[in-house]
């Protein structure tokens, strides 16, 4: 072995040396070099559901507003400006006459109309489908119940003017059409390609995309690379600095955390848990924690005994040590969560809380019926198979075991399974995470409902389902935030859910990457996105 | 000259010089004796450590080797010390008998497959072409939907894989003897099948067979640590050196030795367990007597 | 011979067969479906979605339309991955997979049968020791430690090699090392074993007592027999290097097909379980096919029968 690895650097040692690294060489070039995490799925924004998806739309696609690189306002996009109704209800968009897709047609509002009537196709089965459903009688299109779309809410009046009327007001509107659902897509060529009413098309491929982005889809080696390029049909040209972005899918985080050392990436897409402190002390300049608009907490299950005692419920949530867990397991600057809605969404912050408190907890547990958790039953924490969520789960059952004296095992499972578990409710305690769609509590609170898509919970509390429906009448901010302090109180005060702590995004980035501006949905639109003008650091 | 149990007490004299030839081999006899002291120190050691293997203290999570923890501590702040003689139980216990398994299983079947010949192999090596193919991560997951959490299911999981290889060496062995003269004598002479089959052949394939057990034993060992993350195998807070292998294996440069002891006892166990293997593999050669 | 591979081409129809009803029911009784996800879609949209893939029909229908599409070549399209077709998917990594796996292979038996017979030439002495304490290395240290090992030291310490990816040549060391020196483990196990089996044999001993070269009873009457538990085992063992491994690929991010082995399987997704699994199953038993005729021409006292 030794005479081999003699032999190999022999035969490598003068091509191997002082090489220059590639994120140099791209920098020259104008290129930026970042891993994405996983490989798209599809690059179809209106049915793509995944994060890697969207952040390769993000430099293909524009909408018709755009985002703000700093805090994501809503900022001109093709439409170059727009009215809104003093009702709140019709949104008037101005498209700019010079917006232009990747093939050099312009772009329309009739691509618009055309293409959220794709989207609102039943055939199609669009996942995100229900981010239209503001629009008045989208649901009921997309549901089949209406079969003329000249009745939903969108309106062509010319080329250059489009028409949205919504169902109630919405004062989060704009922010929700940064979503990728509301991109346009290039209908002649989906049409060729047979994909206007189903996903498995191939106009998605590389060859055939037609995009109307910042950047164009060059190059698509599966498994390996995703190549985007400027594209000199923008409107916006100008505004764009980088010649290429390379989206690379790798999935292990150690993986990447190798790639970026050596020199081959200028961002990655997380890092390993024990990597953080490393260079928290000796690389915080490379490092980036940013809040993150998502929630880690356990779902209860609130059908099966005795977890349908909210005391039992409270006491399992107090005895939670979040702090504990932010600071030695997660390490990326999390915040201990006390409440459902990360704090700062769209101005609200809960006043509602759940404490770590010991005491409280054993009190409850005993007024349940458990004193020093005796006679309570053997309970199953479910999680899906990830290093990371077991380790949580084992302190939690720790935590339990010590606080209230009472013995949990763990059950961990495929992620299929997993999802399959928590939708039939056949489990007892589950892990669960909740990443907004976009900044307002209503995308967190609204999936406790009763019958919510997302609530696995069995919870149902009829005055919680009454402040929801009186939200949909509310498009008064302060009277908003109101009704969002009561539910997270009710939430709080029944604990169907055990919060654990509020996500950040942890991840490596070189220094000469610039434009890039920490925000809470991880948007990062690549058209302001830059390289400093000097040199690049030696390697570290 | 092969052997001719035929002419001899059936089984003393073999048994007999084959012990005697493993206790003259002073490297077999020391690999023995490591691995029965490391089975021993995994059995004693964690009822004299003052630590259990679930206890947590997350203020010291991720430690270096101390006076205290001998070992350091692993990501929760758990003494890696009696996770790793806990853990060396579950290993041991699972690579010893799914191993002795999975060749029982693999030897009798190749024997049998190139014994018999013709239709008899044909359909027994098809079936185990099938069995290679079958998707095991499926496999895996209907385990665990349909019979829940059960140690046991571990063996089968294992045992459904393990065995495949072996078989098909085992028959490519067999195939050879059958055409050699001691068994065609022995066939002509109207011997019972089943004393050719473990009589003849099979001692003769103890060589190739011991030499793939020791190989075997890591795998296992190594799967069960796969199968354990996947939630089949052991659950925890309970450990296994495959586990924590894996867990090392994820943060060498920062805690190398999370990765470190565990591979030592792992390692030292496999290597001791090799020179005994090839001293057995030596001791049973019916040829090497001869010398 | 030829009559013996019709034979054996023949019976891989039926277990060709065995394997994808196995599989078809296998994964379609797994919890979930290729559709179900976190955010749960509406009962519209999975219809809507279950509906253009041919899952709203009976299970038995639906394994008819996939046996009869197969015959015809045609594995469909992935339900994960829409804009390919099960074919395009494998036809792009296994190239990538049936390279890496010849590297891996070629650097297994290059050094796994030398240190064998050296071994087996030379029982108990420090030429049997040496290589086989590097084997039982090989074996005890697992792919998912060498690997990050391996980047470490040559793709970060000493720069000579990318620490991932799979773009130029260079690339193609590392992950073929991490996977060879295992298979090297392996092979020189077997072949010293296999090589000590023959050496005290009567043929040996009469080859020598004839007066044939040392070199000529090893290479020409030894190592036939010696090396029929390494042709056995190669079988399998090729098989699996050239589709890939789950844990190379993920360690160097090699775009190879050991990962949808796996990941398919976890993705519910049906068509490229099927299309894995069967390309899988035709290597094995073409391998398998090619071991027992090497069994055969390597011994002469064996017939095709």
């Amino acid at each position: 072995m030794a005479s081999v690895l003699t032999a190999l650097s022999l035969m490598l040692g003068g091509l191997g040396c002082h090489k220059e690294k590639k994120t140099a060489i791209a920098r020259e070039q104008g290129i930026l070099l970042i891993n994405n995490g996983v490989e798209p799925e599809d690059l179809d924004p209106q049915t793509a559901t995944g994060v890697s998806e969207h952040s390769i739309f993000l430099a293909i696609y524009e909408g018709l507003v755009s985002e703000d690189p700093h805090d994501l306002h809503p900022v001109p996009g093709v439409a170059e400006s727009w009215d809104i109704s003093p009702d709140g209800l019709v949104y008037t968009f101005h498209l700019r006459h010079d917006a232009k897709w990747s093939n050099g047609d312009p772009v329309t509002a009739q691509d618009f109309y055309d293409s959220y009537q794709r989207i609102l196709t039943p055939e199609l089965g669009s996942d995100y489908i229900y981010m239209h459903f503001f629009t008045k009688n989208a649901e009921a299109y997309a549901t089949g119940k209406i079969k003329d779309f000249s009745q939903v809410g969108y309106r062509v009046i010319d080329p250059q003017t489009f028409e949205i009327t919504l169902t109630t007001a919405t004062p989060f509107f704009l922010s929700v059409m940064n979503h990728a659902s509301w991109y346009p897509v290039h209908i002649p060529t989906v049409k060729k390609f047979g994909g206007l009413a189903r996903k498995a098309a191939f106009w998605t491929k590389a060859e055939n995309c037609v995009t109307n982005g910042a950047f164009t889809l060059k190059d698509w080696k599966q498994q390996s690379i995703i190549r985007c390029v400027k594209s000199p049909n923008y409107w916006d040209a100008k505004t764009v600095k980088l010649n290429e972005i390379d989206f690379y899918p790798i999935e292990s985080s150690n993986t990447e955390e190798r790639a970026f050392r050596a020199g081959q990436l200028h961002k990655t897409n997380e890092l390993p848990l024990s990597k953080i402190p490393w260079y928290q002390q000796n690389r915080p300049d490379l490092l980036r924690q940013e809040p993150y608009l998502g929630t880690y907490f356990f779902r209860v299950n609130t059908h099966k005994p005795p977890l349908d005692n909210i005391k039992v419920r409270l006491a399992l949530a107090m005895s939670i040590d979040r702090k504990m867990i932010v600071e030695k397991i997660t390490r990326g600057g999390q915040l201990p969560a006390d409440s459902f809605t990360p704090p700062g969404t769209a101005g609200y912050t809960a006043e509602a809380k759940i404490p770590f408190d010991v005491a409280k907890a054993r009190q409850l547990l005993a007024e349940a019926g458990y004193p020093d958790g005796r006679g309570f039953p053997k309970l199953d924490i479910l999680f899906n198979t990830v290093e990371s969520h077991r380790t949580i789960a084992e302190a939690v059952q720790e935590m339990w075991k010590n606080n209230l004296h009472i013995d949990v095992g763990l059950s961990n499972q495929e992620w299929k399974v997993y999802l399959a578990a928590q939708d039939t409710e056949n489990y007892q305690i589950c892990r669960a995470g909740w990443i907004g769609d976009y900044a307002d509590p209503q995308n967190f609170l609204d999936m406790w409902v009763k019958d919510g898509g997302n609530n696995h919970t069995g919870w149902d509390n009829s005055e919680y389902n009454g402040l929801y429906a009186k939200l949909q009448n509310t498009s008064i901010p302060a009277d908003r935030l109101a009704i969002f302090q009561k539910m997270e109180a009710l939430l709080m005060a029944e604990a169907p859910i055990l919060p654990v702590y509020w996500y950040t995004r942890v991840y490596l980035i070189r220094p000469e990457v610039q434009g890039w501006y920490p925000n809470i949905l991880d948007h990062h639109p690549y058209k302001y996105v830059y390289f400093a003008d000097q040199k690049p650091e030696a390697r570290h | 000259m092969v052997i001719e149990p035929e002419s001899e007490e059936p089984g003393s004299s073999l048994w007999s010089d084959a012990r005697h030839r493993l206790f003259k081999n002073k490297l077999a006899v020391f690999g023995g004796i490591t691995v029965l002291l490391i089975g021993l120190v995994c059995l004693l050691g964690p009822l004299v450590i003052s630590y259990r293997e679930s206890d947590q203290n997350l203020q010291i999570a991720g430690q270096a080797p101390s006076a205290a923890h001998w070992m350091g501590t692993d990501n929760l702040g758990r003494d890696l010390f009696v996770r790793v003689l806990k853990g060396g139980q579950i290993s041991m216990l699972v690579g010893l008998c799914a191993t002795a398994v999975s060749l029982t299983i693999g030897v009798l079947y190749g024997t049998i497959s190139g014994y018999f010949g013709g239709k008899l192999d044909a359909v027994m090596m098809r079936f185990v072409e099938i069995m290679y193919a079958m998707p095991f991560a499926i496999f895996v997951v209907l385990l665990m939907v349909f019979f829940g959490k059960n140690f046991v299911l571990l063996f089968v999981a294992i045992g459904a894989v393990e065995w495949l290889t072996m078989a098909r060496i085992i028959r490519g062995q067999v195939l050879s003897l059958r055409q050699q003269e001691f068994i065609e004598a022995a066939i002509a002479l109207g011997l019972p099948k089943h004393r050719i089959i473990f009589r003849h052949l099979i001692p003769n394939v103890m060589g190739t067979v011991i030499v793939y057990a020791t190989l075997t034993i890591p795998s296992v060992m190594l799967l069960e640590g796969v199968l354990s993350f996947l939630g089949l195998g052991i659950q925890p807070p309970r450990s296994s050196w495959g586990v924590l292998i894996q867990e090392g294996a994820t943060a060498i440069e920062e805690y190398p030795w999370q990765l470190l002891f565990p591979a030592i006892f792992f390692s030292l166990t496999l290597f001791s367990l090799n020179f005994f293997g090839d001293g057995l593999r030596d001791a049973l050669d019916p040829r090497a007597s001869k010398d | 011979m030829f009559r013996f591979v019709a034979i054996r081409t023949l019976q891989a129809i039926p277990v060709l067969l065995i394997i994808a009803t196995m599989t078809f029911f296998m994964v379609h009784a797994a919890p979930g479906g290729p559709f179900s996800k976190e955010r749960k879609v509406t009962p519209e949209v999975l219809r809507n979605l279950e509906a253009q893939y041919g899952l709203d029909k009976p299970l038995l229908t639906q394994y008819g339309n996939f046996l009869w599409k197969a015959v015809h070549g045609d594995l469909g399209p992935s339900f994960k991955y829409a804009n390919r077709t099960v074919s395009e998917l494998i036809g792009d990594s296994f190239p990538v997979s049936a390279e890496l796996g010849f590297w891996a292979m070629l650097i297994a038996l290059a050094i796994g049968l030398p240190a064998g017979i050296l071994a087996a030439l030379k029982p108990n002495s420090w030429l049997d020791y040496l290589p086989m304490s590097v084997a039982m290395l090989g074996i005890c240290i697992p792919t998912f430690v060498l690997g990050p090992i391996l980047a470490l030291t040559f793709g970060i310490r000493l720069e000579w090699f990318d620490a991932s990816g799979w773009f130029s040549w260079r690339d193609r060391v590392l992950p073929a090392i991490t996977l060879g020196f295992f298979t090297a483990a392996y092979i020189a196990r077997l072949t010293r074993g296999g090589m000590l089996d023959v050496m005290n044999q009567d043929f040996i001993r009469t080859a020598r007592a004839k007066g044939a070269s040392e070199v000529r009873v090893l290479f020409y009457h030894a190592l036939r027999g010696g090396l029929l538990p390494v042709i056995s085992y190669l079988g399998p063992a090729i098989a699996a290097e050239i589709t890939g491994s789950f844990v190379v690929e993920t360690i160097f991010n090699v775009p190879g097909l050991g990962r949808y082995f796996i990941l398919s399987a976890f993705n519910r997704d049906y068509t490229m379980v099927l299309g894995t699994v069967l390309f899988y199953a035709s290597i094995i038993i073409l391998l398998n096919l090619v071991v027992d005729v090497l069994q055969v021409l390597l011994n002469p006292r064996l017939r095709f029968d």
